[in-house]
């Protein structure tokens, strides 16, 4: 009686699992609910919270390509500061409608992913991520000497940015700010979580796991790779052109090899392909940043090393591995 | 036109005596990504630890230069065996992004311990009456320390070339990067085989990083600020090789040289043009085995 159940059982338990994997849980609000809780506890920590937030949309946009496309890249500032650029630029030289700007980041950063990513995709592993980091180089040079637009070295001065739909000024509590970064984040998040249950996002997850199976079952692999790094560049350059309107200013560091590399560390410290490890991830590097170097604001470097360290040791595959392991663990008992 | 000729033969010299460096440092990296699949972006800590050691032992303590040279290496791989077998092993052949993750965090550790022992400025690097000064060639003088780094490199490369070619170990080596489990199979010791090729090659950093440390400064952020060349010469070469890496530090080398001396405002644009040409014309590096 129960030999010939148990499978059918199982079968339609696994036939639920993928039907249902889609909606939404519960659990997914939590990030939103904290955020928007943080916006009443601590109203004199807006300014880094709308700092944590554009990362966020910065480590998601990674994650799109990292997690599920499989790509590793070290050179993801170059559609940030594309993007911060962009829209820097444009508030400097009297365009200074904020959501027209972040539209016109979009389109630069993704117009820049399109043609570098026509030319590296081609490639994988540290020849890939040696290309990323190169075409980020090269527009860091090209920033800097390109000094009538962009400033240079001394940075974008002068940028004018409108009040938001022409009735909320950016005050200078960075409430505005704040509650402007949880919206297009918010906006960000869901085209990546419908992005990634649709059918082309379960393709970037099979090019990932076996290229050369995807390759054999006749999926454009070079063409839905580039699709997802136009895509992918184009939020990038959304959460460039955030940071750069809520501060008003825009450096060379936006390009720098510094921001690919802690973007990256802040999303694996999270845990990467789950669309979430970019939330854990980047407020947990960003506030222990600004307390480390508070506390020690010489050798702060020391404890957020330690702190990578300890978890590579004890959690590998992130915060989120960790708790993958230990929920799985705990449904075998 | 003889000043023209001056300038290139200048810039051949400065730009081979840095290649010597780069390569030094490089070549350990290829062998660890090549033999054990591990993206060590610390590499450039155990150059770092050689810089500030021999500097240290030379300008503080007064040891002489050969034997600070000798201490200064030694301490190095001793230290990085510790390392490697406390952490770096069960990495190997693991999940890149935590290599990553732990590579990073060392480096960050590095920086700021650097910072807190030897301060935020450069050491210097003096060396000995005996190689300091120019030496006359014939047809036009040269620094005397630049070109003992010259041969110091040539010297490196043709013993590890043989020492690849000719000796049991470097067979196991070559064996171990073609074939892992082939190599285990017909009883090569793999895991002592790690430890040894990862010794001998933070040994060779940490000469790279003693022996150039007038070339590349020694400061806390000498890690980080450099990677990225070492990651060059180790990519254009290809992984796993030992002549790869040397042919890459030389057109890396003496091509930075020249554009920085020839167009200086434009800095390193052209080195990173260079990398990209050579990747997309051959993704595997110029000598690489294993993609």
């Amino acid at each position: 009686m129960k030999g010939p159940s148990a499978p059918t059982d199982l079968k339609q338990r696994t036939l639920d699992a993928f039907a249902g994997r889609h909606r939404l849980s519960p659990l997914e609000a939590l990030p939103w609910l904290v955020a928007v809780a943080a916006f009443f506890v601590f109203p004199s920590y807006l300014a880094l919270g709308s700092q944590v937030l554009a990362t966020i949309l910065f480590a998601l946009s990674v994650d799109l390509v990292l997690g599920y496309a499989g790509i590793v890249t070290l050179g993801h500032a170059a559609f940030f500061g594309v993007g911060a650029y962009t829209a820097g630029i444009l508030a400097a030289r009297g365009w200074g409608e904020p959501i027209s700007g972040l539209i016109a980041a979009a389109a630069v950063a993704g117009l820049v992913g399109l043609a570098s990513g026509a030319l590296i995709l081609r490639t994988s592993g540290l020849t890939l991520l040696m290309q990323t980091l190169i075409v980020a180089t090269m527009l860091l040079e090209l920033a800097n000497k390109a000094g009538t637009l962009t400033g240079g070295a001394d940075g974008l001065q002068g940028m004018d940015v409108w009040p938001l739909l022409g009735l909320f000024r950016f005050d200078m509590f960075g409430r505005t700010a704040y509650l402007y970064c949880l919206v297009v984040l918010f906006a960000g998040w869901w085209c990546a979580r419908r992005l990634v249950y649709s059918p082309f996002g379960r393709s970037l997850t099979g090019i990932r796991e076996n290229e050369a199976r995807m390759h054999a079952i006749g999926a454009p692999v070079a063409r839905r790779r580039l699709v997802v790094y136009v895509i992918s560049a184009a939020l990038a350059g959304v959460s460039g052109a955030l940071i750069a309107q809520t501060t008003q200013f825009v450096a060379l560091g936006v390009l720098a090899l510094e921001r690919s590399g802690s973007v990256l560390i802040m999303l694996i410290i999270g845990g990467v392909g789950h669309l979430y490890g970019a939330f854990i991830g980047v407020p947990l590097y960003m506030i222990a940043q600004d307390r480390f170097s508070q506390i020690d604001p010489v050798y702060w470097y020391f404890w957020i090393g330690l702190f990578m360290v300890l978890v590579v040791v004890f959690a590998p595959g992130g915060v989120l591995g960790l708790c993958e392991r230990l929920v799985r663990r705990w449904r075998a008992r | 036109m003889s000043s023209f000729l001056a300038s290139t033969v200048s810039i051949a010299f400065h730009g081979i005596a840095f290649a010597m460096v780069l390569y030094l440092i490089s070549v350990g990296l290829s062998v660890t990504m090549g033999l054990m699949g591990f993206v060590n972006l610390a590499h450039g800590v155990f150059a770092a630890v050689g810089g500030y050691l021999m500097t240290t032992l030379m300008n503080r303590s007064g040891v002489p230069f050969p034997l600070a040279l000798v201490l200064a290496v030694s301490a190095t791989a001793a230290g990085s065996v510790v390392l490697e077998r406390l952490l770096y092993r069960r990495f190997y052949g693991g999940n890149e992004l935590d290599q990553v993750l732990l590579t990073m965090g060392i480096v960050f550790m590095s920086v700021a311990a650097a910072k807190f022992v030897w301060g935020p400025l450069a050491q210097p690097m003096n060396p000995p009456a005996m190689l300091s000064g120019q030496i006359d060639l014939g047809f036009r003088q040269f620094p005397l320390y630049r070109s003992f780094l010259i041969v110091c490199g040539a010297v490196v490369v043709t013993t590890l070339w043989l020492m690849l070619e000719r000796t049991r170990f470097g067979t196991q080596i070559r064996a171990s990067v073609d074939n892992l489990r082939m190599a285990e199979s017909v009883g090569i010791d793999t895991s002592g085989l790690f430890t040894r090729a990862f010794a001998l090659g933070s040994g060779l950093a940490a000469l790279g990083g003693a022996l150039g440390a007038d070339v590349l400064a020694v400061n806390p952020m000498y890690a980080l600020e450099n990677l990225v060349y070492f990651l060059i010469v180790v990519a254009v070469g290809g992984l796993g090789s030992i002549r790869g890496p040397f042919v890459a530090a030389l057109v890396v080398g003496i091509t930075d040289t020249a554009f920085k001396y020839i167009w200086p405002e434009l800095g390193a644009f052209f080195i990173y043009a260079l990398t990209m040409a050579l990747l997309l014309w051959r993704p595997r590096g110029l000598f690489g085995q294993t993609a």
